[in-house]
């Protein structure tokens, strides 16, 4: 028997690879399920080919899965793997450069035949040719243990083989010490109607546990304790779950039917997933012949009394562009969701960027404003629905909702809010009539505006009295009418931007992370970055740098409070992933200088990429 | 089944103040007043009823219908529209749209509409020219049309509003025009009454773009000729003394024929709830050319389920499957720990 050494770690950053037909998506979700169950505070990246079976053994097909559990609070899924998983040679040369030296390395040595190794790439074998020896590296023939495993299972050779995930699986459990309880279940469950592939996957997992257990081979083992949370009930969430409950649950606080419109695009098809499998909470999913079907719909929903949403992905977003303009004409309350992807065009589709700021805040045609927020974290995209709803629905207007292909499907442990905790939201429909005619009588003016926020009321037909007409023509101010003077023109334009512009009254105050309170430079990002930034910004902390975090949810209007905060700080380092979008609309708007530091290669910025940038703007301090 | 007692409305009722301000003599006015005049007899509400528009001169109709109304985007109407419906199964939903609007921009939805079968009457006000925008050749234009952007002629075949409906497995396809009251109300009434979504197409005379479009077919010297009267059960004869039938040829298509005691029997007797579209879309080719024996009338009226209604039962379904909603159950469904 051997004795393993088991070290007690704080933080540990995993990485799953292999070919997209690997199943390295599903081994990753598993060991993330087991370790949120354990307690660990976690955050996954996962990073897979756009295409459905990208050629299998190439670089081009390496479906990866980045997991960083810890005993504290963390906000990324963490720059340098510790441990890297290999199915293949490919999975192995696509990511070997992201490790430090003395990483381990753990890789299916069966996988590593002369075609494989070709077909990756490599001009030998990197397990022999000396390549690897910074690293910690051990091969274990995983296709041949769990073939060996099945035998006699009845179990058909080629299921026998693709289990070969589970091995990994059941190995890394082992190695970072935990139980083989939760995924057996999901076994089970998930293979109820295969009961040889459910034996299949049992028989793999087992094989790899105790492969690690009893093979000398194989020394190190991990122990991440739990992080401290405050208490209450806790769930693992993606974005894109946390989106589309966001929605449901602000149906349910508001008291009004939710309609999706959606039509398929990546990455943000999950939300008209989700959607489509909770018909019971009266949500009702279209998916339409095309994305302005869907946001028409939408608002053709809207004008009848739902919360009317629209879910897509940036090239989505262009050709909703029109319809979009209409419902700011109509002032409907609509909700359009942008899961962000790299553009422009097809781009790359499943990889992340914010690269739609500026076509969120500006992309129609005429003067035609609207709310613009961000979700922060996978999990903050639930109140970030609810908050796009409340801003809809109060202000009777459009809003966009930025998330990215990041965030949709990084996983993060969530507090689940008790009910009560969350906002109500009041539809205030119309009920009656709001003006006179010139005789006295009493009308409907669908265009009076309440006076706090500049609403017009929302009336859905059905009510007798109220009967009116609207539409994308320009509107007499009050009555509603179409009007071709322009000085009317000029009044409603103003009117839309005014009340657009007065959405700011109804933010909280913003928070500034600045512990040391005397820090000279400020980083200021918006939606998605946040775990980067303030890991990064944690990392320049620790290199002794006296620095403070900003993190915008609300790109439009800006927050009132925004402007004197900026101008407290030497300098301002404004890091996105797209060119500097929104550190130009800070230099426009507050006629300030900002740094802008930009990255646009489909991945999160590391923490070493803020830090370093951190350091040089507090060297380069006026 | 309740009844429901509506109280008694005049066109009045239904006629918003603003003034209509269509050119003189444009054919729109006769289809506005044809349904403004029907709607009392329809026993609906105005405030249940919607009028849904695109872009074009027909596109104006829903401000002056005294009821709740959207004037939206260019082509779109039925896409808004189906949102509308499926969300409120209350309402009665009417598009107005035209032939650029609905088979030229807005082609994509007005098939996935009617495929779908959403509880929508859609009115297609054909006037086979763009109105508004002052006199382009549109999709139904007869192929060759001097217009300002075709000056050597459009090269294009029109496009037959029927046979597309029929093509995208359309419940209920008809027929119409905008010099025949009666026959409008008619047709309108059954597009009102079927449940799902109906297609009715208006020849509608553009005076002032395209005057005359339809003369050789409707007006009254060609009636008896050019104009045939589809009636279910009725063999499809026309002509001033029923002279003319339509026939099957052995190619599966039907044609035209002079009538006499050798043929009489070989007359197809119209039978609007054929669940094959085949025979209906054969009627819609009648026409080899422009001004030749159009058919008026209801084409197809057959029963399939209604989109929102299907809708409604997938959520009872669910309902019935996963108990009812429960927000704090949802938030746990992916597993969930207690943390002290
Ligand atoms: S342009 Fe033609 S269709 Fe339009 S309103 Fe004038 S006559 Fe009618």
């Amino acid at each position: 028997m051997v004795v393993h050494e088991q070290s007690a770690l704080e933080n540990v950053v995993l990485r799953f690879a292999g070919d997209s037909g690997d199943g390295m998506q599903l081994t990753g979700e598993r060991f993330t399920s087991t370790s949120a169950l354990f307690g660990n505070d976690l955050a996954t990246l996962p990073d897979f080919p756009a295409e459905i079976r990208a050629p299998a053994g190439t670089l081009g097909g390496v479906s990866s899965f980045q997991i960083q559990i810890a005993s504290y609070d963390i906000t990324t899924a963490g720059d340098s793997p510790h441990v890297l998983v290999a199915m293949n040679p490919a999975g192995l040369r696509a990511n070997v450069h992201l490790l430090l030296p003395g990483a381990m390395i753990i890789v299916n040595g069966d996988s590593f035949d002369e075609r494989s190794i070709a077909k990756a790439g490599y001009r030998t074998n990197p397990l022999e040719d000396g390549s690897l020896d910074s690293f910690n590296v051990t091969s274990v023939p995983m296709t041949t243990l769990t073939t060996e495993a099945c035998r006699d299972a009845g179990v058909k050779p080629r299921d026998a083989e693709r289990s070969k995930n589970f091995f990994a699986l059941g190995l890394i459990l082992w190695t970072f010490s935990r139980s083989l309880e939760a995924t057996l279940e999901w076994i089970e469950r998930h293979f109820a109607n295969r009961p040889t592939v459910a034996e299949a996957n049992r028989r793999a997992l087992h094989a790899g546990y105790h492969f690690g257990e009893t093979s000398e081979m194989y020394a190190p083992r991990f122990d991440v304790a739990p992080a401290p949370y405050p208490s209450g009930d806790y769930t693992n969430i993606t974005g894109s779950a946390a989106l589309s409950w966001g929605f449901i649950a602000a149906a349910h606080r508001s008291g009004l039917p939710l309609f999706l419109g959606s039509y398929p695009i990546t990455p943000a098809s999950d939300i008209l997933h989700e959607l489509s499998g909770r018909k019971e909470f009266g949500v009702i999913t279209f998916q339409a012949e095309d994305e302005i079907a869907a946001v028409g719909a939408a608002i053709g929903a809207a004008y009848g009394g739902s919360i009317g949403l629209t879910t897509t992905s940036s090239p989505g977003l262009d050709l909703k562009s029109e319809a979009i303009g209409l419902a700011v004409s109509l002032e409907l309350p609509l909700i359009i969701v942008d899961v962000q992807r790299a553009g422009p065009s097809t781009g790359m589709p499943t990889k992340v960027e914010q690269a739609d700021l500026s076509h969120a805040l500006y992309g129609r045609h005429g003067e035609a404003p609207l709310p613009v927020l961000a979700a922060l974290t996978p999990s903050d995209c639930f109140s970030a629905a609810i908050e796009a709803v409340r801003i809809a629905v109060t202000y009777r207007t459009p809003v966009v909702l930025l998330s990215d292909a990041a965030l949709a499907n990084a996983t993060e442990p969530w507090r689940i809010p008790e009910l009560d905790e969350l906002p109500v939201i009041d539809a205030h429909f119309a009920n009656g009539p709001n003006a006179r005619t010139d005789d006295g009588a009493p009308a409907f003016h669908p265009f009076v505006r309440d006076a706090s926020t500049l609403a017009r009321p929302w009336a859905p037909p059905g009510v007798a009295g109220l009967e009116h007409r609207v539409g994308g023509l320009e509107k007499a101010d009050e009555l509603g009418h179409v009007s071709y003077d322009g000085a009317n023109h000029e009044r409603m334009t103003e009117l839309r931007a005014a009340k657009v512009a007065g959405v700011a009254s109804s933010y909280p105050a913003l928070v500034v992370d600045d512990p040391q309170g005397d820090a000279t430079v400020l980083v200021v990002g918006w939606g998605g970055t946040y775990g980067s930034l303030a890991a990064g910004v944690a990392l320049a902390r620790q290199r002794g740098a006296h620095v403070a975090h900003l993190q915008l949810r609300y790109l439009n209007p800006l927050p009132r409070d925004l402007g004197a905060i900026l101008a407290t700080y030497e300098r301002v380092l404004v890091p996105e992933l797209n060119l500097g979008q929104l550190a130009r609309l800070l230099r426009a708007e507050y006629l300030i200088d900002v740094a802008s530091l930009h990255k646009m290669r489909g991945a999160p910025f590391t923490s070493t990429e803020i830090a370093d940038a951190i350091d040089a703007a507090i060297r380069e301090k006026p | 089944m309740t009844t429901q007692f509506v109280s008694v409305t005049t066109r009045k009722d239904w006629s918003s103040d603003q003034e209509v301000r269509w050119c003189p003599g444009c054919g729109d006015y006769s289809i506005l007043a044809a349904l403004q005049l029907l709607l009392p007899e329809l026993n609906i509400r105005r405030e249940e009823t919607v009028f849904v528009s695109g872009i074009g001169c027909a596109a104006r109709f829903p401000y002056y219908m005294n009821t709740y109304g959207m004037h939206t985007i260019h082509g779109r109407a039925p896409a808004i529209a189906t949102g509308l419906a499926v969300t409120r199964p209350d309402l009665n939903v009417f598009v107005v749209s035209g032939d650029g609007d609905a088979l030229s921009i807005g082609g994509n939805h007005l098939i996935h509409a009617l495929r779908r079968n959403a509880n929508l009457t859609i009115l297609l006000f054909n006037n086979r020219i763009y109105g508004l925008t002052k006199g382009q050749y549109s999709p139904t234009s007869e192929r060759g049309k001097t217009t300002k952007s075709t000056p050597q002629g459009s090269l294009e075949r029109p496009l037959d509003p029927i046979s597309l409906a029929l093509g995208a497995g359309a419940t209920f396809v008809a027929r119409t025009h905008d010099m025949d009251r009666s026959h409008m109300q008619a047709v309108f009434r059954r597009a009102h009454e079927h449940h799902g979504t109906s297609l009715v197409e208006i020849y509608q005379n553009c005076n002032v773009f395209n005057d005359g479009a339809f003369s050789d077919i409707n007006s009254k010297e060609s009636r008896a000729a050019n104009l045939i009267n589809l009636r279910h059960g009725e063999p499809i004869r026309f002509g001033a003394n029923d002279e003319f039938g339509v026939v099957g040829d052995d190619t599966g298509a039907l044609a035209i024929t002079t009538l006499g005691p050798e043929n009489e029997s070989r007359v197809v007797v119209h039978d609007e709830h054929l669940a094959n579209p085949a025979r209906a879309f054969a009627l819609a080719r009648l026409m080899v050319s422009d001004h030749e024996p159009t058919p008026m009338g209801v084409f197809r009226d057959v029963d399939e389920p209604e989109y929102g209604d299907q809708i409604s039962l997938q959520a009872a379904a669910s309902r019935e499957a996963r108990g009812e909603a429960d927000l704090s159950k949802l938030l746990r469904s992916r597993g969930s720990w207690h943390v002290d």
